[in-house]
């Protein structure tokens, strides 16, 4: 199956939650109350929050205005330009040797993510070591061994409960050893309350700042796509810790909209890299804006 | 708390502008419940669980009348919460015990909401209460699983039976054989995490449901989830027909508005919520602390009650009758000061209470308080006399007083002072109206 063709089937369900409500709203109308009313508790259930509602729509008002589009027909492609804008951002192409390291809350997705990741890079003839640094979780590094076995890269690992910085250190020194291409680093699920384990990871950031300095590093916050408004929450926190360059939007093959990273974007500026769109090995694809946002209308 | 600044705030700028007469009229009620829609929006309510709550509440606030010591931004916050908490329901934290064991647990629920977790805990409870639980692992599909249920186990020191990646219909009939033969009296079945709209995996776990009858199937929900929490839970339901509702993650700084959408379109008890990843970290629900949670505004709520409390309507009554009379002492100054000392630290205090903080410069008011303990010492080290008729106090008596308090001739000189503001303000008050306590201010 192609990339798009993936997408497409992978998003189908969120796509036919969100654009069912858009081909209505959108349906001959008249540019009036109701169905600004209308617009809002659209983009409200679809997770994008009061805030980045009310300024999508508020600027969607003014373009409206400005351009003397009164007709809903007319409107629909400014609203979906305006949502595209808002999430679109430029992201620097990858350098090797690359080091990319997941983080996140509990039960978002590092896990199968990485071991996607890990098939990613393969895809694009890169050499690849896993570090498994989730060493808190029970059978977290057993669960990360069956997807370096699926995707045939090698994985640094140490004992449950072992320090993770030190599970780090080891994966980069093998990848200087062996000239790996490509380090990826996951680690433990953590609730951005938690000091001390915000704090563990920071620990594991400098170990790999320190110790790899010559490599291009990304740091993804792993996002579940069903998650609330608590995902900026958890952005802020881990974005003070370790700054971060991007957002893994999870689990978008449910009926979630994860509209939650047009409030991430409103406040944060933290583009969407890739998306998980199912349990597969190849379900993770590079993130775009304006596909997302036109195979959503 | 960030979001206390927000409902709590806007509804006492909206009724700084109003005035108040007793009752909570149509209006003020309108506007209050437009902030109470975005503080519950902003806490992943369901918006259509939102509207039904926001009209339901607006009918019951409408000329309600304001209580005694509450002022109207709290009185309406009181209806809201009490409406949150008579929705999300009593406790009903217990699980279903079979009358003829084995009991059977069925765990159901979206992926990485906390299921595994959650079985090695409600294990770990239910061998508190003398029961003999044993662990089933049915998620044949996600790598490890089995492995970290394993390991769970072995921390619960309950056992876990595997059989592997085989069907789960197979392996809960070889578990049930099991279960008898080494008298385990609880099986807890952990589940693959799977897509509500995903029919082929639906179709496996209700095949559970069919051929075994679990006792309980409960529905694992993480409590950050969003909007999408009503089609969660009420496709789960409708296939399931769950037994009752497991928050999990609640130890983060989630509002957890999922907890009160998924109790709106189910109809089912939240039982249990996960706080912590230690397997002792479960507790029941709790309604109250959830809604006041799910509004932000723990504290505040923490204030009502407080005030409600700490002041009866009989000190209430007393002390408008002081007023009236201008018979205010310096006893009960000291009293008055008590009390707000029973209502907890005074700068958290303060900051509690909607509209005085932005007065007092935002979020850092800085209340001192050891001025106000320096109050009391000199208070309490006058005679009863003294006291009450704090006019009779001559310099002799100052120093004997400061000593006494371990303070100076000037500390009580101005305590004087601030007293004698104190009661021509209340004159003042008294003589403006009688809008009793809700009026007064405190004399600090």
């Amino acid at each position: 199956m192609g990339f798009f063709e993936k997408l497409i089937k992978g998003l189908k369900r969120t796509k036919e939650a969100f654009s069912k409500k858009i081909y209505q709203l959108f349906a001959g109308r008249e540019l009036n109350d109701e169905f600004y009313e209308e617009l809002e508790n659209t983009l409200i259930t679809s997770d994008l929050g009061v805030e980045a509602t009310e300024q999508i729509i508020n600027e969607f008002k003014d373009e409206c205005f400005k351009r003397k589009i009164k007709k809903t027909d007319d409107a629909k492609d400014l609203l979906k330009n305006i949502m595209i804008d808002a999430i679109n951002y430029d992201i620097a192409e990858y350098e090797y040797p690359l080091v990319i390291l997941v983080a996140g809350v509990n039960g978002v997705g590092k896990t199968t993510a990485l071991g996607k990741l890990a098939k990613y890079f393969r895809g694009k003839g890169k050499s690849v070591v896993l570090a498994a640094a989730d060493t808190f979780r029970a059978a977290a590094s057993e669960q990360l061994e069956v997807w370096a076995d699926r995707a045939k890269v090698r994985i640094i690992r140490h004992e449950e409960g072992s320090d993770p910085a030190a599970v780090v250190y080891d994966a980069i020194k093998s990848a200087k050893a062996k000239g790996t291409d490509v380090v990826l680093i996951d680690t433990a699920g953590r609730l951005q309350n938690k000091k001390n384990l915000m704090n563990e990871l920071g620990k594991i950031n400098k170990v790999v700042e320190r110790e790899y300095p010559e490599a291009d590093y990304r740091t993804y916050i792993v996002i579940d796509a069903t998650t609330g408004q608590n995902a900026l929450s958890q952005v802020e926190a881990f974005d003070e810790i370790i700054d971060m360059d991007g957002i893994i939007l999870n689990k978008l093959d449910g009926t979630a909209k994860g509209g939650v990273v047009f409030a991430i974007s409103v406040e944060k500026e933290l583009p969407v890299c890739f998306i998980g769109v199912g349990e597969g090995i190849d379900d993770l694809l590079e993130f775009d804006a304006s596909f997302f946002i036109n195979e959503l209308f | 708390m960030g979001a206390f600044s927000g409902l709590s705030e806007r509804l006492s700028h909206i009724f700084s502008k109003m005035k108040n007469k007793g009752r909570l009229t149509e209006l003020e009620v309108k506007q209050a419940m437009r902030e109470v829609r975005i503080a519950l929006l902003e806490a992943d309510v369901n918006l259509s669980v939102v509207k039904q709550f926001v009209n339901n509440v607006s009918e019951k606030a409408v000329g309600d009348e304001i209580l005694q010591g509450l002022n109207p931004t709290q009185q309406v916050i009181k209806v809201v919460n009490d409406e949150l908490v008579n929705i999300m329901g009593g406790s009903h934290s217990k699980i279903n015990i079979a009358d003829k064991p084995p009991t059977i647990i069925l765990m159901c629920g979206l992926q990485g909401s906390g299921k595994t977790t959650m079985c090695g805990k409600l294990a770990v409870m239910l061998r508190k209460q003398g029961k003999n639980p044993m662990l089933v692992a049915c998620d044949i599909y996600r790598p490890a699983a089995i492995k970290q249920l394993q390991v769970v186990g072995k921390n619960a020191n309950v056992p876990v039976f595997e059989k592997g990646q085989i069907n789960p219909q197979k392996i809960v009939k070889e578990a049930l054989k099991q279960a008898e033969h080494n008298n385990n009296d609880v099986l807890i079945i952990d589940t693959a995490g799977r897509l509500h709209i995903d029919e082929e995996l639906m179709d496996e776990i209700s095949g559970l449901k069919k051929n075994f009858n679990p006792h309980e199937i409960l529905l694992v929900v993480d409590s950050m989830t969003g909007q999408d929490a009503v089609n969660v839970a009420a496709k789960f339901n409708e296939v399931m027909d769950v037994t009752g509702v497991v928050l999990t993650k609640l130890d983060g700084d989630t509002r957890g508005g999922a907890a009160l959408s998924i109790r709106a379109v189910t109809g089912k008890p939240i039982k249990f919520c996960g706080i912590g990843e230690k397997l002792s970290d479960v507790e029941i629900f709790y309604p109250d602390r959830m809604a006041s949670r799910i509004l932000g505004m723990g504290d505040v709520l923490t204030l009502i009650e407080k005030a409600q409390s700490a002041f009866s309507e009989q000190e209430a009554l007393e002390m408008q009758k002081k007023m009236r009379t201008n018979t205010f002492t310096l006893e009960d100054y000291l009293a008055q000061m008590d009390k707000m000392k029973n209502m907890g630290d005074m700068s958290q205090m303060i900051s509690m209470i909607p509209g005085l903080a932005g007065k007092l410069g935002g979020k850092n008011v800085d209340i001192d308080e050891s001025k106000i303990a320096r109050s009391k010492a000199i208070i309490q080290s006058m005679t009863p006399k003294e006291r009450r008729n704090p006019d009779m106090i001559k310099s002799s008596q100052k120093k004997r007083i400061a000593q006494g308090s371990g303070t100076s001739v000037q500390d009580i000189n101005s305590l004087l002072k601030q007293f004698a503001q104190t009661q021509e303000m209340m004159q003042k008050m008294t003589n403006m109206g009688k809008k009793g306590m809700r009026g007064m201010k405190f004399p600090f």
